[in-house]
């Protein structure tokens, strides 16, 4: 798996906040210093919002030298942009704004997610899906159902996000419109490290359609001036609807898909519940599941400036101005079908798999099993691991000594200390037998 | 494969708390998942223990579940304290419970716990005595 979350080692103080976040715990502290199993990482930026350092970042291309490498560069933001500037009450200012920074053409995915909430209907009815129906338009969360909930992949819908669809219209939109296709780049806007890891590594798609992502709160610096200097008379209509502008919140994708019946999840605390019931029979009476790693949805992700309620505000004022939705023609939405069915279904990555060997499996099984007996089982994360299970398991793994634990050591010093009472190293307030203090030899009751 | 090669899991299910009911069948996952069982397995089992689970809580204030897993099989074994099942053939019709209506009011109790249990195991028993309790072993085995 390919990742944008990494770790600045020099910010790093190993405080263990984020291995206790992790919601796949996929962070340990190492002398001293927190490094993500990369195999368990889904890239939801839990750990970026947590750090009290800014240690953890999501690594995405700059915007100048977004706008550098192309001769013709397309931005497609995502709707949580429009969010995160005050004062603001027309979206094509933020997008004729992008224009104006040096985009030569924006396709929002505000508009293909109503594209996408248009023939989604169509295309069930061709399909066997299962019911009921997961939006894999949340990346972080189709990793963690590849990783954790393998038996839930036959429920999403086609792996597609919003942002790559429109990558791939706007692509054509341009050679059509006869630039040479080598000349293009296509970058989106987006507010998470999960969007900026599917960029690179999109998770249905045989190969990525996006050029590089770039983090909405570094477009949000770049537009502030220009967007103060537009001449609100001139602004071109940009703008796509209302329907598609909030899929940025909780709730908007589901609303979008009409008479279904719904249930919108976020935080991936929440996502993980709710996909818990799922796998144990507890099926909800809804033909459709939005789940959101981010709390709020995507306003709540970490690469956005405002906070998302405040930002759920701003936005739910500017779709008071905008039309429902731009209803797409027959041609967009037969395009949009046949881009559907060219997606993969992404496969099990059996990344908690102690072994290929199922006998040696049970084995390691087994070993952890009774080092955890032996342990506090306090999560106190001294050892650099989310939990004493956590740790035992990294033990049997090769990946920890059994001497990273802090009690243990303590247990083997109590024994260690040559003829003293096993208390003996305690200070004295502390001790709860009797002592024989060397000196004197006399016994001390305490 | 000798009884000692084996895993054991066990959980205690408080009863009358169905904020909680689930955890025992998560726990259960985790580690199946650990031991690379198949997916389709992982869900048959997690849907026997969910439903079990639910049973103790609601009929028989709480109980035990153990988890047994071999290199062949996994065998669930539920014991609890309760009121025991009068007419298990009956039990065992879907549709037919117990439940109070607090409990249905919830959304439980519907009369398919036991029906569920058996479709997704492959081998499942009853034992239970009036007064004293039941305890319900369930068998899935593992595809090889």
């Amino acid at each position: 798996m390919r990742h944008s979350v990494a770790l600045t080692l020099k910010k790093c103080r190993g405080c263990t906040t984020c291995i206790k976040s992790c919601p796949t715990e996929a962070i340990r502290v190492r002398n001293g210093k927190a490094t993500i199993l990369p195999n368990r990482c889904i890239d939801c930026g839990t750990c970026i919002q947590v750090c009290p350092h800014q240690a953890v970042r999501s690594q995405r291309a700059s915007v100048q030298d977004a706008l550098k490498r192309f001769r013709y560069t397309i931005a497609v933001p995502d709707p949580a942009l429009y969010a995160q500037f005050h004062n603001l009450n027309d979206v094509n200012i933020v997008l004729n704004g992008l224009l104006a920074i040096g985009f030569d053409d924006i396709y929002e995915s505000a508009a293909s997610a109503e594209l996408l909430a248009a023939v989604m209907d169509a295309w069930e009815q061709g399909h066997a899906a299962l019911r009921p129906e997961l939006s894999p338009a949340c990346p972080a969360v189709v990793r963690l159902i590849c990783i954790r909930f393998p038996d839930l992949l036959g429920h999403l819908a086609p792996v597609i996000t919003p942002v790559e669809l429109a990558a791939i219209l706007a692509r054509r939109r341009a050679e059509e419109a006869g630039v040479p296709p080598e000349d293009i780049g296509v970058f989106s806007i987006v507010p998470c490290s999960s969007q900026v890891t599917s960029a690179s590594a999109p998770n249905g798609l045989k190969e990525r359609v996006v050029d590089g992502a770039l983090a909405i709160r570094d477009v949000y610096l770049e537009l502030l001036g220009p967007m103060r200097q537009l001449d609100p008379k001139e602004l071109l209509p940009l703008a796509g609807g209302r329907t598609g502008t909030s899929w940025a919140f909780s709730g908007g994708e589901a609303l979008s898909r009409r008479d279904k019946r719904y249930i919108a999840v976020d935080g991936i605390v929440n996502v993980i519940k709710m996909l818990e019931e799922i796998e144990d029979g507890r099926m909800p009476d809804a033909d459709f599941i939005e789940l959101r790693a981010c709390t709020k949805g995507c306003l709540g992700g970490c690469l956005n400036v405002e906070n998302p309620f405040t930002a759920k505000m701003r936005l739910k004022d500017l779709m008071g101005n905008m039309p429902p939705s731009h209803s797409p023609t027959a041609a967009a939405r037969a395009e949009a079908v046949a881009i559907l069915e060219s997606t993969e279904k992404p496969e099990f990555l059996p990344t908690f798999q102690l072994d290929p060997d199922r006998r040696k499996a049970m084995e390691k099984m087994m070993a952890i099993q009774q080092l955890e007996e032996r342990l506090p089982g306090l999560r106190c994360g001294s050892c650099g691991a989310p939990s004493c299970r956590a740790f035992a398991e990294d033990v049997v793994m090769g990946r920890a000594s059994v001497d990273d634990c802090i009690f243990r050591v303590r247990e083997r010093m109590q024994h260690e200390a040559v003829g003293a009472d096993p208390d003996a190293y305690l200070p004295a307030p502390f001790r709860q037998r009797k002592v024989r203090t060397a000196a004197a030899g006399e016994e001390e009751t305490l | 494969m000798q009884e000692e090669d084996r895993i054991h899991l066990s959980y205690q299910v408080e009863g009358g708390d169905l904020t909680h009911a689930g955890e025992a069948s998560s726990g259960v996952k985790q580690t199946l998942r650990k031991l690379g069982i198949d997916p389709g397995t992982i869900r048959r089992v997690s849907v026997c223990m969910y439903e079990g689970e639910i049973n103790m809580v609601i009929h028989a204030n709480g109980g035990l579940a153990m988890v047994d897993v071999g290199m062949d099989d996994i065998t669930i074994t539920l014991t609890d304290y309760g009121p025991g099942i009068p007419d298990i053939d009956r039990a065992m019709q879907a549709g037919f419970s117990t439940a109070a209506d607090s409990v249905r009011d919830l959304g439980f109790g519907a009369g398919m716990g036991l029906p569920n249990m058996k479709k997704y195991s492959d081998e499942m028993k009853i034992k239970s005595i009036v007064g004293v309790g039941t305890t319900v072993t369930m068998v899935v085995k593992i595809p090889s």
